[in-house]
């Protein structure tokens, strides 16, 4: 049985309408991962069968180190979405619930290689010279 | 979330992760995450709750100091 019901299927592949080029899901699990990897790799499957814009990879945390190393994932359940230029945007863990909508805008915006931000925001953004690493915590409700 | 991973979009030297804190309780715990959205910036500084762009990006910008970039982005 699907994760996403018949309707939400039908609202996603609308959203998708708006893809512009394809995006790549890049999924790392591993075997001991308890229910929430399986989970998260059959919603990201979901996902992906929504457009033919959008693939889906899946690496294992143990065996594929060079797809780890390559990504900076430290932890799993990880999702990378990238357009071919992986701009660190990555979700750690089930993106369901609330989430899932920005899933669905990460993997929009990814595809028009767009953040949608302001002109200024743009601009002070770019302007910085030093690594910075954002991790925001959430809940699925 | 939505603004982190767009921040990231802009500098190849931002990166955002969206952690699931029931996933990783640990980490949760490291980070005193007892509400959420809370951000980590740079395994140090904090932001808690949502804000709208202007506000979420000052106040990175603060947490980086003086030595942020260049042409007072830092203000």
């Amino acid at each position: 049985m699907g994760l996403l019901r018949d309707e939400d299927v039908v609202q996603i592949r609308e959203r998708f309408k708006e893809l512009v080029n394809p995006v790549k899901l890049v999924h790392f699990t591993q075997e001991l991962n308890l229910e929430y990897g399986r989970e998260a790799k059959q919603l990201l499957g979901e996902v992906a069968a929504a457009s033919d814009k959008i693939s889906l990879e899946v690496f294992n945390f143990l065996i594929d180190k060079e797809k780890v190393a390559e990504y900076g994932i430290d932890k799993v359940p990880a999702t990378v979405v990238h357009n071919g230029k992986n701009y660190g945007v990555r979700f750690y863990g089930l993106p369901a619930g609330y989430e899932f909508a920005n899933l669905l805008d990460a993997i929009i915006s990814v595809s028009a290689g767009q953040s949608g931000l302001s002109e200024a925001s743009v601009e002070k953004l770019k302007a910085i010279a030093q690594p910075v690493h954002l991790e925001v915590f959430v809940t699925p409700t | 979330m939505r603004l982190a991973h767009q921040f990231a979009m802009e500098n190849e030297l931002i990166k955002a992760d969206c952690i699931e804190s029931i996933e990783f309780p640990d980490l949760a715990q490291k980070y005193s995450v007892y509400a959420v959205p809370r951000t980590i910036i740079n395994e140090s500084a904090f932001i808690e709750g949502s804000m709208p762009e202007n506000f979420f990006l000052e106040r990175i910008l603060e947490t980086l100091g003086p030595c942020t970039g260049t042409s007072g982005a830092g203000q």
